[in-house]
């Protein structure tokens, strides 16, 4: 270890004010406080002179740990959707976990590229230790959108939010919408053939020479994008070839879906790893699902064939399309969320309960829950701004009664 | 009346404190007064370099009111006089010894008035805190309550039965007796149920239970009787009280306290009796760890004090001496990432949160600073009705309007500490506070 220290420590003065690798600075900086803790320590009066060993690059971290089992789970279901798709049910299951590797890979290592180096630019320029707000987004993006996503689409659709919905409020911590959402929501309105359909959710090409080119002709529509064009009141979900979809099935993930979004089971283990760490809001987890439930309930009782997706139980609502991911992943974003303890209850509750309505009630949007926690980081804000006249009110109360 | 408090922090810290030690006596050579130690006025002094001083005669005088004074704590001479940038006093050195000089006669307590001007004129007053603001108070003040600590919750803090050894019982009534010529109000006193104060009359004795940092003055004001607009509350520790007492009973002056020197670099913890501001050395000879890495000697505990060097001086009003290890030399390969045992933290994300171990922390941030990311952090370890985010961001924005509703009139720097603590981004939130305090005033007065 002492003589990587001591190469950091050889190679550092180039790197500061005068050196010729100036320019790099913040990369550098980068690199050495992920390698080694900074031996800042604290400020010898009107300061605590011990710090908790938390830092914002582990709970970054742990964050992209919850996200591996999704991740790994969206490996293997976009090889799974494709062989499928193919009627190959011979495949080995390292055979499709490779397909799914080698169709993400570019995608994963296009919003890093991107994303890192706006990233490190803007610090450089603002003369700023690297944040590591990307670390989560980088792998977030990816995850969020079809497999097949054009890099292209996903280099400018990263650039933008970063850009435009971070940078420019000041960066990591300071942003009002989610970064990772806006990039899919960028796409979405963007460039609507490649993000919507029943062809573009099960991978069709042929990455570094796996898998083989689908027919013209296969439906792999997702399964709410199959229920809005049905009219109830018996859903037909089928999976690629033609086979019913069953709840297990949907729980599982083993429907076409954006690439990391369709296990229920791999988003319940990252919720788990999250909660357990202490690093997500249990709040807004349990009142997005108790929203969602409570929504997809009341619609449930009011089915109408007009909107076919009243069909679906309410537990059904849960396990298809986005929602779970959005709940546990999306919804929990520290800084777009409401920061009050109150506030994250009407803020979570909210998001589910307008994911539902959504996707039920507006047959052009087969899925909500993007569109849902958008619309609330927008007014997140307002409630936390509501519960912080409460607060003040009450001292303010105080005080009239005494005089 | 009692008082149990929930969110707080606990740390298990190396280097406490055995159930029972024996208390020795360090009185060194010199002593110091830091007119910093002593916020919310400037003082000038009065006395020169080889001026002899009786303890309990006057060193320096507020500008603003001439008549709050902070007085010499021994009998002995003015070593050194030592100022920084801009002629700024940093400290009045005195050397102990013996001196023909007396002590200026102080006026008979009898009201309020007399009262008042006695605190101000023996130095006594100088001891106080007041809320809000957190700073020394000025004799004429109308005051609501008064707030007594007679614990320290601090980490590693010596027990109550040693910080309520000082003085007995009669010095404390009598000093409740001059306390309640100055208010209408209640006077508080806040102890811990291990020690009781039934025999004292004339105080509404609150026994407060919970971690750290319940015996923050403001933590009990807050939880007892919020600070409105407008009020004053005054607060004062036991000691404090007792040297009253002492002083209105016998005419004498006692500027002795209980030091707990501790802390994971200490070999042989102990509590010490001396004088404020005795010089660090004598304190912590034979006792400091000798190490080849660096240390941080603080006047103080780990959350709430000053860095000081041995030949400094102990700061007011921390009675503690902690030593740990400053880090600043040592090199941790990827340590955000590390699962080591030996990692303190509150983040169940760290092993060592679910150890039953002692810990041995020193000063590095571990991480960088970052905007305010993770939320409801702070609301976990302040154990006060407010929002702490909320009001941090009114600080950092000087919305005055915005600061007085969401109570920064209730809330001192050190009620922050253990938020400061636990942040994730690491932001310096006592210095915010105590900012946003000093620019409050400015703007108000």
């Amino acid at each position: 270890m002492s003589a990587l220290r001591n190469y950091l420590n050889r190679i550092k003065p180039q790197f500061e004010q005068g050196g010729k690798l100036h320019a790099f600075h913040s990369v550098f900086d980068g690199m050495e406080t992920f390698l080694y803790t900074p031996r800042t320590t604290s400020a010898p009066s009107g300061a605590v002179h011990i710090h908790d060993s938390i830092d914002s690059k582990r709970t970054m971290i742990i964050v992209v740990c919850a996200l591996m089992p999704c991740f790994f789970f969206g490996m293997y279901n976009t090889g799974y959707q494709h062989m499928l798709a193919l009627g190959q049910t011979s495949a080995s299951f390292w055979s499709l976990l490779l397909y799914g590797f080698l169709t993400v890979l570019p995608r994963v290592v296009t919003a890093y590229i991107v994303g890192l180096g706006i990233e490190f630019t803007f610090a450089q320029i603002k003369k700023e230790e690297i944040q590591e707000g990307f670390l989560v987004t980088g792998i977030l993006v990816p995850m969020i959108c079809p497999p097949e996503i054009p890099l292209w689409m996903l280099a400018v659709a990263v650039a933008f939010s970063v850009i435009f919905v971070k940078e420019v409020f000041g960066g990591t911590g300071y942003n009002v919408l989610n970064v990772a959402l806006v990039t899919r929501a960028f796409l979405f309105f963007a460039y609507p053939a490649q993000m919507s359909g029943d062809k573009v959710y099960v991978a069709s090409g042929t990455p570094f020479g796996m898998g083989e080119h689908l027919p013209d002709g296969f439906a792999g529509a997702t399964p709410l994008g199959q229920i809005a064009t049905q009219s109830g009141p018996v859903l037909d979900i089928v999976g690629v070839n033609g086979a019913p979809v069953d709840t297990w099935q949907a729980f599982l993930g083993l429907i076409p879906g954006s690439f990391g979004e369709t296990s229920t089971l791999c988003i319940l283990i990252g919720a788990a790893i999250l909660l357990a760490f202490g690093i997500a809001s249990w709040r807004i987890i349990v009142s997005v699902v108790a929203g969602g439930l409570l929504m997809g309930w009341i619609a449930n009782m009011c089915a109408t064939p007009l909107y076919p997706a009243s069909f679906l139980t309410s537990l059904d609502q849960l396990l298809f399309g986005g929602f779970a991911f959005a709940a546990v992943f999306m919804a929990t974003d520290p800084v777009t969320a409401a920061r009050t303890n109150t506030g994250k209850y009407i803020y979570g509750f909210l998001i589910g309960v307008i994911a539902v309505i959504i996707r039920t009630y507006n047959n052009g949007y087969p899925e909500g829950a993007m569109l849902a926690v958008l619309l609330m980081n927008c007014f997140a804000p307002l409630i936390d701004y509501c519960v912080v006249q409460a607060n003040m009110r009450r001292r303010t109360a105080r005080l009239t009664v005494k005089n | 009346m009692k008082l149990k408090l929930k969110k707080g922090l606990t740390l298990n810290l190396a280097g406490g404190l055995p159930d029972t030690v024996s208390v020795q006596e360090v009185f060194p050579a010199l002593y110091a007064i830091a007119p910093d130690d002593f916020p919310g006025t400037a003082f000038k002094p009065v006395v020169k370099e080889g001026d002899s001083v009786a303890v309990g005669s006057p060193l320096m005088f507020s500008k603003n009111n001439p008549e709050l004074k902070i007085v010499s704590p021994v009998n002995g001479t003015v070593k050194a006089i030592v100022r920084g940038a801009r002629r700024k006093i940093i400290n009045i050195i005195l050397e102990k010894g013996d001196v023909k000089v007396s002590t200026p006669a102080l006026p008979e307590v009898v009201d309020a008035n007399t009262a008042r001007e006695f605190l101000a004129n023996s130095g006594m007053l100088a001891l106080f805190r007041k809320r809000p603001y957190d700073i020394v108070p000025m004799p004429d003040e109308e005051i609501r309550d008064i707030f007594i600590s007679a614990f320290d919750s601090a980490p590693l803090a010596a027990s109550e039965k040693y910080i309520s050894s000082l003085f007995s019982m009669s010095d404390y009534q009598a000093g409740i007796d001059v306390l309640c010529k100055l208010t209408s109000g209640k006077i508080y006193l806040s102890h811990r149920k291990e020690l009781n104060f039934d025999s004292l009359n004339g105080v509404e004795k609150v026994c407060v239970e919970g971690p750290y940092p319940s015996s923050n003055a403001g933590v009990q004001i807050a939880n007892i009787k919020p600070v409105n607009k407008g009020e004053t509350v005054w607060t004062l520790s036991l000691e404090t009280l007792g040297r009253i007492g002492r002083l209105i009973l016998k005419g004498e002056y006692n500027f002795e306290t209980m030091v707990a020197v501790t802390g994971p670099e200490v070999e042989n913890p102990s509590v010490v009796k001396t004088i404020i501001g005795a010089q660090v050395e004598p304190l912590l000879k034979d006792r400091i760890a000798q190490a080849t890495h660096h240390q941080r000697i603080i006047s103080g505990n780990v959350l709430v004090g000053s860095a000081v060097s041995l030949q400094d001086f102990l700061r007011y009003p921390y009675r503690q001496i902690t030593v740990i290890a400053e880090g600043d030399d040592r090199d941790e390969f990827m340590g955000w990432a590390s699962v080591a045992p030996s990692k303190m933290s509150e983040s169940r994300s760290v092993p060592g949160h679910f150890l039953k171990r002692l810990f041995a922390p020193d000063a590095r941030l571990n991480g960088g600073r970052r905007a305010m990311i993770m939320s409801g952090e702070y609301d976990r370890v302040i154990p006060l009705d407010i929002l702490p985010e909320y009001l941090i961001k009114a600080i950092l924005s000087k919305n005055i309007e915005d600061m007085e509703k969401l109570g920064i009139y209730e809330v001192a720097p050190e009620d922050f500490a253990a938020a400061e603590y636990v942040d994730t981004s690491k932001l310096p939130l006592q210095q915010i506070v105590r900012d946003g305090l000093d620019y409050l005033r400015k703007e108000l007065e």
